[in-house]
């Protein structure tokens, strides 16, 4: 019943619209003048909103900034992640600079330039060789410098040393992480999808040296200052490792193994005084993986060197947990 | 062609051959499709606000299966998000924009009785309406529609076992995109057939309007990749049924070891890609064309600088199929290759620079006429400014990490290419709509309609890119499980109100041009006072163009303002003076 009033209602609303425009129209046609002919002074009218609807928008650009900035991630939590930072705020810088000119630009010659009496005929501009040359140019030396920077800082990234680093496999399945501590020889044992198994949820070969020593767990710990390098690897489809905190991202493939080294400079207590006590670092899933993809996370922690060695003397590994049941 | 057969209904409205009842058939599917589509978004926009809560709007179009109590299903939501991307890229954008207008204007504006082949064009409507048929009948499959995002990435569009929507939903998605690439393919070669070889005389492809290039660049770029996205969806769906491994690899689902070993899910993300860079501009072009005549012609002043237009087109179509690696930086791609494609991706800021600075000129010392065509392309400029210079961050492969997949690039490519294009559909059907059905569309409610949109679509697209600082993943059902968002709900609350609002008044659209084709006032043949060839045609719609010869072109199209002219504008048709220059 509902849905027969409202939709009788929409018709009547329509109707009604149709005879108003019908009406003005016609009144248009007694007129003699063409209600849909674009007169001067709409072009007047319509000028002037673009005016304010352009400064209102700059407006709402700058409210947004000044509002929503504390809402923004906090200052990166790793090495790379600073350099990341400054070439972000460099860029930034640049095109709300370049911004703040153009779109101005627009609206004020939108509005100063309607046809009016004032402005009855255009100046006939048809190309000027020199303006275009220079506004090819200066964006190519602005770009060259943008693309050098950047190019430096992704090698800096991509082409971390890892040799002193420690090695964390981050394993993803619908819908949850697992992490593999590669153990006091940092080397993580063989592994194949074909042998997992029972409690043995990562398909590490068990009969594999390297995989004694080896630690599985659900939270990852980690060493302030101290390199890592996360290897990942993913069970059905591509999911995505995203610790925002700290600048990394990287897509766990199945198939193949991806990585991405990084070293984190400030502890998960340190964040919780200048960010609040619910403050965690956490690892999102940020590739979608199913329906459950956005409750797909695992807890990180940052802690002081003794911190993190008393939290891994009481982790228990391969050897004690998989092998010996076997 | 005035020996033409007799005209019924049926090849009159139906299986017409003339060019320009198809690309009304194009226009009216793309409008219906972008109406689907857009309702799709406000559907889940009203769970990303409101997480949890329950709407009985949500349940009275999805039903109590995908909306139990008016509470959005989780996969339902996915595939809202996969239809609604797919619809709006290639249904809307792609066939909606290109074949209304190509189909449209080529033989009006070069002078031609109609494409080189008449059967392939409408051909390549009805393998459109056939995949458009599939694609919808897809909604309504047990297990629902696509749901893996509209880039469809593997496995999780493999495998039925990952989300329900791989499954028979999933295979519709296919073969409709299949069709929907025949008709792009058998649509494009005509194109560009057509504008190499039907030129009248005179018209050269110096005095092309611009239109016509963008649409040709547009038409190559289609040829040159739509098939590498045909080979891609074929190879998976081989995966799917018949057993192979191309992306498939050490997979265990749904609790089952797959045999599948030696396949790779980044071989289908660059195929994909190949495609799908092009692809944006496939989107983007027929606007940059439409917007460079619709502002010329109510500036009263040619464009500025035709030749540099012309080769920033070019250039940034030659750039787009050598940067399609930019949306795979963090796949674990050689991050080599990343440094290549963030070079090549920063460079089209060069040609896009270019075209900006060049439209602000066009308008500078203008003598602008603001009808609703001309507002669109000052729309127009003003977003692919604001999202071309997100871009300088999302091409940058360093700065990509931390945004990559996050709701900047969504803030990012909806102002882009979504906004832009569609302002350029807009500003097209505004400028055209005289043209196409004789009459004029209503002024006021065209002016009404662009303001609400222009004002609710920054509202809704331009704060995503705070929601994308604050770390929020796209592609999320809800973002309450993650404490560190929790402060996001107002900004999602914003959004979600101006979608609403931007999504009521495309309606005054729909109403707009409905009424127009039957109520408009009559229009004049040249009602805008411009200088290309379709405005020398007959009121009158008839099968060939002109009742007599086909006119012949003297001089360039944006001969507007030209001092020592009688009027503000001097047709194509008109020779030169004695002693007067081309431009």
């Amino acid at each position: 019943m509902t849905n027969i009033l409202i939709a009788l209602v929409l018709i009547l609303l329509i109707a009604t619209l149709v005879q108003v425009l019908r009406v003005s129209e016609l009144l248009s046609e007694l007129k003699n003048q063409d209600v849909n002919e674009v007169t001067n002074k709409d072009n007047a009218t319509q000028s002037r909103i673009l005016l304010i609807v352009g400064t209102l928008f700059l407006g709402s650009v700058v409210w947004q900034f000044v509002n929503w900035i504390p809402l923004m991630l906090p200052p990166a939590s790793s090495v790379h992640g600073a350099v990341i930072d400054s070439l972000m705020q460099f860029t930034m810088l640049l095109i709300i600079f370049v911004f703040f000119i153009t779109q101005p630009l627009l609206f004020w010659y939108g509005y100063k330039y309607n046809k009016s009496k004032e402005n009855p005929i255009a100046f006939f501009y048809p190309h000027n060789n020199k303006l275009e040359v220079i506004w090819t140019v200066v964006p190519s030396i602005v770009l060259t410098a943008v693309i050098l920077y950047g190019l430096s800082a992704w090698d800096k990234i991509t082409n971390a040393d890892t040799t002193d680093s420690q090695i964390i496999e981050l394993y993803a399945k619908q819908f949850d992480w697992t992490a593999r501590y590669a153990g006091e020889d940092n080397t993580l044992g063989f592994s194949n999808y074909k042998l997992v198994k029972g409690p043995n949820q990562l398909g590490v070969d068990l009969t594999d040296v390297f995989a004694q020593d080896d630690v599985v767990i659900k939270e990852v710990h980690l060493a302030v200052n101290k390199p890592v390098l996360l290897k990942m690897r993913s069970r059905d489809v591509i999911h995505s490792a995203f610790l925002p905190h700290f600048r990394v991202q990287m897509n766990c493939v199945p198939g193949m193994i991806t990585q991405f080294a990084f070293t984190p400079t400030q502890t998960t207590a340190e964040m919780k005084i200048q960010e609040g006590e619910d403050f965690e670092f956490v690892l999102l899933c940020n590739k979608i993986c199913g329906a459950a993809h956005y409750n797909m996370q695992m807890k990180f922690v940052v802690e002081t060197e003794e911190e993190y060695t008393a939290w891994m003397a009481s982790q228990k590994t391969v050897n004690n947990t998989l092998t010996k049941k076997q | 062609m005035s020996d033409h057969h007799k005209e019924t209904f049926l090849n009159k409205y139906v299986f017409s051959l003339d060019h320009k009842m198809i690309a009304k058939q194009f226009l009216i599917t793309g409008m219906l499709m972008g109406i689907i589509g857009m309702l799709m978004s406000i559907l889940f926009r009203l769970q990303l606000s409101n997480p949890g809560e329950s709407f009985a709007v949500l349940e009275w179009f999805l039903g109590s299966k995908w909306a139990p109590g008016g509470i959005l299903d989780p996969n339902m939501y996915l595939s809202l998000v996969t239809m609604h991307g797919t619809i709006l890229v290639f249904w809307v954008l792609t066939a909606g924009l290109t074949g209304t207008f190509a189909n449209f204007l080529i033989p009006l504006q070069i002078g031609a009785r109609d494409m080189a082949s008449g059967f392939l064009n409408m051909l390549s409507y009805w393998f459109f309406f056939v995949a458009t048929v599939v694609l919808l009948c897809s909604l309504f499959v047990e297990t629902g529609p696509a749901s893996a995002g509209w880039t469809i990435y593997p496995p999780l569009s493999a495998l039925p076992q990952a989300i329900p929507g791989s499954g028979l939903g999933q295979d519709l998605w296919l073969v409709a995109i299949a069709l929907f690439i025949v008709s792009s393919l058998l649509g494009g070669l005509n194109y560009i057939v057509t504008i190499l070889n039907l030129r009248t005389k005179g018209m050269s492809m110096s005095r092309l309007p611009l239109t016509m290039w963008a649409i040709l660049i547009t038409a190559i770029l289609g040829v040159l990749s739509f098939p590498v996205l045909l080979s891609a969806a074929l190879l998976l769906i081989f995966d799917r049924s018949f057993g192979t491994s191309f992306y498939l690899s050490d997979i265990i689902i749904g609790g089952e070891t797959l045999h599948n070993t030696g396949g790779s899910p980044v071989l289908f993300e660059h195929l994909f890609w190949f495609l799908g860079h092009p692809e944006v501009y496939i989107i983007l072009l027929p606007s940059l064309g439409i917007v460079s005549e619709v502002m010329s012609v109510n500036s009263r002043k040619p464009i500025f600088g035709y030749k540099a237009m012309v080769g920033a087109m070019l250039a940034i179509a030659f750039l787009s199929f050598v940067v399609w690696g930019h949306h795979m930086f963090i796949t674990g791609m050689d991050p080599f290759l990343g440094s290549v494609f963030t070079f090549t991706t920063l460079l089209i800021a060069i040609p896009s620079a270019v075209k900006v600075f060049n439209y602000l000129a066009t308008l500078w010392k203008g003598s602008i006429r603001f009808t609703p065509a001309m507002l669109f392309t000052i729309g127009f400029v003003s977003t692919f400014l604001t999202g071309g210079l997100t871009g300088l961050i999302l091409g940058d492969s360093a700065l990509d990490i931390n945004v990559h997949d996050t709701y900047f690039v969504v803030g990012h490519f909806h102002i882009v290419m979504g906004l832009s294009a569609i302002y350029g559909m807009f500003s097209g059907v505004y400028h055209w709509f005289p043209k196409m059905y004789g009459r004029m569309m209503n002024k006021k409610l065209g002016y009404l309609h662009f303001w609400v949109t222009f004002i609710s679509a920054y509202g809704v697209f331009f704060p995503m890119h705070f929601l994308g600082l604050a770390g929020l993943p796209r592609r999320y059902y809800t973002n309450s499980a993650f404490p560190m968002f929790d402060g996001l709900s107002d900004i999602n609350e914003i959004i979600t109100f101006f979608a609403i609002i931007g999504g009521l008044v495309q309606l005054v659209f729909v109403f707009n041009f409905f009424y127009s084709i039957f109520k408009g006032t009559k229009a004049s043949s040249n009602p805008w006072k411009a200088n290309t060839l379709e405005w020398t045609t007959p009121i009158e719609r008839i099968h060939g163009n002109w009742p007599g010869e086909i006119p012949e072109v003297y001089r360039w199209p944006y001969d507007y303002s030209k001092p020592g002219a009688d009027e503000d504008f001097i047709m194509q048709t008109e020779p030169l003076k004695e002693g007067e220059i081309e431009h």
